[in-house]
């Protein structure tokens, strides 16, 4: 065993810029020192989990431990994001949250028949989000054993920087 | 704070009678809800969710939101009823938690890989088991808004 508490990296795929800012703060707030990634849309979010175009740098996007996924994005959306996801063998096995301003029965069913480990409507106020962030990383990260999604990539990944929400991504 | 309408109901397959026991007791120490049913197999587990055997009465088997799901069982195993109930387009929707003494990365692994929305390992303590399923309770309850869809 290595003795060292490995750092778990939270990857949230979300479009808008305020959002993104607001998840980070949300994150701040909530006293937790995760690795606290972002991408813009759906497309970003598959590139950046096959490690292609703008993430093919070794080292430079981590396995996530847990995806938020926003549903309403430009060019892939959070559904297509999360069936991609869902029906790849090397990615399966990563939790997906939907966190998304949306509250239809269909988009929370089809959430869940799509293998979404829970469907989160985001909170009117900041201090909401900030519970909802306290609840989220008690329950994956302190309740819940996650795999051990290495095992794919076996090249030890120095993480790195968290970049601010509002760098061009 | 209770993001879902109406309460949320509990349905968990495991073999043990102890165990079955601990939970229920961990489920009102926690007060997370009282609406916990139990089967003890795999094979009684598939004919709750479908109304079939010994549970053919719908007024007995009333549809869960989330299951809790032992690995380790006789007759059909929790690996087997995960990937029955994940290939079932009537059950998929309802998100299984696996709830078993098994800290084998193996196991892990294979039950995110088959669908499991969570993979727990049962706490040694009955203190433990009640704060895992507080922990439980305030995710699924309190924090995630799960499907509303009555089995047709």
């Amino acid at each position: 065993m290595i003795n060292q508490i490995p750092s778990i990296t939270i990857l949230t795929a979300e479009d808008d810029p305020d959002d993104r800012v607001l998840v980070q703060d949300a994150f701040l707030e909530s006293g937790q020192d995760n690795t606290l990634l972002f991408v813009k849309d759906g497309n970003d979010l598959l590139q950046y989990l096959h490690r292609q175009g703008d993430y093919a740098t070794p080292g430079q996007a981590p396995r996530p431990d847990l995806i938020l996924l926003d549903l309403n994005m430009p060019h892939k959306d959070g559904r297509q994001s999360l069936a991609e996801i869902k029906a790849d063998p090397n990615l399966r096995s990563i939790p997906v949250v939907v966190l998304t301003a949306s509250s239809s029965d269909e988009d929370i069913l089809s959430t869940y028949n799509h293998g979404g480990a829970g469907f989160i409507i985001k909170p009117e106020t900041f201090q909401g989000l900030v519970e909802v962030v306290k609840g989220l990383n008690q329950y994956w990260f302190e309740v819940v054993e996650l795999a051990n999604g290495e095992r794919f990539n076996s090249v030890r990944i120095i993480h790195p920087r968290s970049p601010h929400p509002n760098e061009t991504l | 704070m209770d993001k879902n309408l109406k309460p949320v109901i509990f349905l968990m397959a495991d073999d043990d009678p102890d165990d079955r026991l601990l939970i229920k007791e961990a489920f009102q120490e926690s007060l997370v809800s009282n609406s916990i049913y139990f089967v003890e197999d795999g094979v009684d587990l598939l004919d709750y969710l479908r109304w079939e055997g010994k549970f053919s009465n719908p007024a007995d088997a009333p549809v869960p939101d989330l299951i809790l799901l032992d690995l380790n069982m006789p007759r059909k195993d929790g690996r087997e009823a995960l990937a029955e109930i994940k290939s079932d387009p009537l059950l998929r929707y309802i998100p299984v938690v696996v709830l078993t003494t098994s800290k084998a990365e193996e196991d892990i692994m294979r039950s995110y890989d088959i669908g499991a929305a969570s993979y727990i390992t049962k706490p040694v303590t009955f203190d433990g088991l009640v704060e895992a399923i507080r922990g439980l309770g305030q995710y699924w309850v309190q924090i995630v808004r799960l499907p509303v869809k009555e089995k047709a």
